[in-house]
């Protein structure tokens, strides 16, 4: 018990940066929780004595909340606590900083975080895991993979070139003859994850960012009523676009408004990423010509295990060499072309963001 | 009384109560051609608004070749309806010197009620659901207009708390994509035809102009009008007229309710989907517009002409940029530009004013 006044102490010095009553609140609640806060590493702790945080993005966008909801039901399958925070906007590091310390306070054995900025969280990671809590992340990547035990998430790279292989596929199929013209919905200047799937899917597509081939580009923050907007104004532009991609969903669904509006439903393919029930049907309709299945149920739960098992047995997660365990991808679409993998719409609304049922 | 109805009668123009007595300095010459220009800007009041339009579809008509056609302009009237018509309720904020941060959300709850009504339902039981949306859009609002008028709180913090809670209201409410069934009530104004041909109109751009057209006369012909000026110039002064100034503010926020659902529905016609966060954050992209298009933050004094003015040149400026192959990131950096560059005619064409 010797590291209870040591790490009161580091805690105080601390908090006489910070406001003087947030302080002497977080010191006292450390007082009195620090035995929890103890690592419980090799120590075969009984579950009902873990508490684990669980920190998303944001509760703003369907993908996390659903990442949220599963963790919340692989936590009490095994039994163990689950405390739950988000950053308020994606992008919005102080808050999670916040969440962890928060966490850190009352007690936490474990913390999984999908961080907002992969390099900015790491060093309260690091804090943490100094106070011998286990960290771990989902869906993106920390730096380096600092701070961090392990990782699961999707290879937004390999889902984009999925994507682009499927479209290039079945625009030679369909659109046979034709110099394909691509518009791209992409997320925001300099984001890691919409410029990993913009970079699969050119990669699976076969062209360059700077290619003739590129008609339109522009960023829509993953937002249905300003890509909807965007891609009038591109189809303005050029409106011979017969290929367009989107980063999620949302964008997506903007994005086939306008491509619906302005009559080109038959002539423009229409492809997207995530995944979601929602964005299944808008598969099975056909407003999407296909959409890369994720699986955020999948990331909750593998991570919630690992962390069990690590704090039950001291046993750490085995990571590739990339850095994190791939948690799949699935192409959904009911026009199916040869050479690339794909299920219809039917196995996708039974497994969209992946029950993992295994 | 007849004296205070004249002053208020001239408030559009901008003689406001609150300039009269102010010390002057002495004057030496008469006014030169920038301060005579921006007179007679002020005694028009959208004028101004109306010429950055027609400069910058000037300049993008020579920069491209494809942004000068029935068809692009047909789009972008489209894209001015939701925003247009959240637009015109924020003018109506703004014109009795408040601000309305909650308009966004309002909208986002009541497109999302709406549209989980609908799920499953025939299109005869969608006017009973647009008659919901429009009485929990204006309750919303009255709740707002409550404490500002009633309780005399800032309408800043009252619509920030507002639209904090609906934000997460809505979130709780729904995660999912809703779609209300097409070819409804609903769905209604996004419907429409060409017009020679090539000129897309959908009734939802004839209701969002016909919107304009109606308040404007409220705002200019009718006594409630020259009353939200007056109270919006100088309350103090309204109050002593004889004017019931919390009945107006509250009068003026169900009204911005009303509009905000009339944009709901609007949202509808554009596309059937909606979600939590579409149009979350209209509130500052109404207030931008509604700056740009010459409405004075400090209330009293404005059109919502300009204001639907505003909406347009924002959009403009995307269509246009977009097609000369700019980053959005540009627009936006020009549209904070027009901002600034509006308050701070604003303010110089009050101070022109008090010059005499």
């Amino acid at each position: 018990m010797n590291h209870i006044p040591r790490s009161t102490r580091r805690h105080t010095q601390q908090a006489t940066t910070r406001a003087l009553a947030l302080g002497v609140a977080a010191v006292a609640a450390v007082s009195l929780s620090a035995c929890t806060a103890e690592p419980t590493t090799g120590g075969g702790a009984d579950p009902e004595d873990i508490t684990i945080g669980f920190i998303v993005k944001t509760n703003a966008n369907p993908f996390w909340v659903y990442m949220q909801e599963k963790a919340k039901e692989a936590a009490d399958a095994h039994g163990v606590t689950l405390m739950t925070a988000a950053g308020e906007a994606d992008g919005d590091n102080e808050g999670q900083v916040a969440a962890i310390e928060n966490m850190m306070t009352s007690g936490v054995d474990a913390i999984i975080i999908d961080p907002n900025d992969s390099t900015a969280i790491v060093p309260t990671l690091e804090a943490a895991q100094e106070r011998g809590i286990a960290t771990f992340a989902v869906d993106t990547q920390t730096e380096n993979n600092e701070g961090v035990l392990g990782t699961w998430a999707t290879d937004n790279t390999k889902g984009g070139e999925l994507l682009g292989q499927y479209m290039r596929a079945v625009f030679d199929e369909q659109h046979s003859g034709e110099e394909p013209r691509v518009a791209l919905l992409d997320l925001q200047e300099g984001v890691t994850v919409g410029v990993q799937r913009r970079t699969g899917f050119l990669e699976g597509f076969g062209i360059e960012l700077d290619g003739p081939e590129i008609v339109g580009q522009q960023y829509t923050n993953g937002d249905q009523s300003k890509a909807q907007a965007a891609m009038e104004n591109m189809l303005q532009a050029a409106p011979d676009i017969n290929v367009a991609y989107s980063i999620n969903e949302p964008a997506g669904t903007g994005g086939a408004e306008a491509i619906a509006s302005a009559g080109k439903a038959d002539g423009i393919l229409l492809g997207s990423i995530d995944g979601s029930c929602d964005g299944v049907a808008m598969v099975e309709n056909g407003a999407f010509t296909a959409t890369v299945m994720q699986f955020p149920g999948r990331m909750a739960e593998m991570s919630i295990e690992a962390a069990i098992e690590y704090l039950q047995n001291g046993t750490e997660p085995e990571m590739p060499e990339s850095g994190f365990v791939d948690t799949g991808t699935e192409l959904i679409t009911n026009q199916a072309v040869e050479g690339v993998e794909s299920q219809d719409t039917e196995w996708g609304a039974d497994n969209c963001w992946g029950d993992t049922g295994e | 009384m007849s004296d205070a109805s004249q002053r208020v009668r001239d408030a559009p123009s901008g003689n406001n109560a609150d300039t009269v007595g102010m010390p002057l300095p002495p004057r030496r010459e008469g006014p030169g051609p920038v301060v005579r220009t921006i007179a007679l800007a002020a005694r028009n009041p959208f004028a101004g608004p109306l010429a950055a339009l027609v400069v910058l579809i000037l300049i993008f008509t020579l920069a491209t070749d494809t942004f000068f056609s029935a068809q692009n302009f047909s789009v972008i009237l489209q894209q001015s309806v939701v925003i247009g018509t959240l637009a015109l309720g924020q003018t109506l904020i703004i014109l009795t010197s408040g601000i309305d941060l909650a308009n966004g959300s309002i909208l986002v709850v009541s497109t999302l009620v709406m549209a989980q009504l609908a799920q499953g339902q025939p299109p005869g039981i969608q006017i009973l659901i647009l008659l919901v949306g429009f009485a929990l859009s204006a309750a919303l609002a009255a709740v707002a207009g409550l404490l500002i008028s009633r309780f005399l709180l800032p309408a800043f913090i009252v619509t920030l708390g507002m639209f904090t809670m609906l934000t997460a209201g809505a979130r709780l409410y729904s995660q999912r994509t809703l779609v209300v069934p097409e070819g409804g009530v609903l769905t209604v104004l996004g419907s429409g035809g060409y017009l020679f041909g090539v000129f897309q109109v959908t009734i939802g751009v004839f209701v969002v102009i016909a919107s304009v057209a109606v308040l404007h006369y409220m705002l200019t012909r009718t006594a409630w009008g020259r009353h939200v000026y007056a109270v919006g110039g100088n309350p103090t002064a309204a109050r002593r007229t004889g004017i019931n100034v919390s009945r107006v503010l509250l009068v003026v926020y169900i009204l911005a309710g009303l509009l905000y659902a009339l944009a709901a529905w609007q949202a509808f016609g554009r596309s059937p989907a909606t979600s939590a966060n579409v149009f979350a954050n209209a509130n500052l992209d109404t207030i931008s517009a509604v700056v740009i298009g010459g409405t004075s933050l400090f209330g009293g004094r404005g059109t919502v002409v300009g204001s639907y003015f505003g909406t347009l040149i924002v959009l403009v400026l995307q269509s246009g940029l977009t097609q000369m192959g700019f980053d959005a990131l540009y627009q936006q950096v020009l549209t904070g530009a027009l901002v600034i560059a509006a308050v701070a005619l604003d303010q110089f064409t009050r101070k022109v004013e008090r010059l005499g």
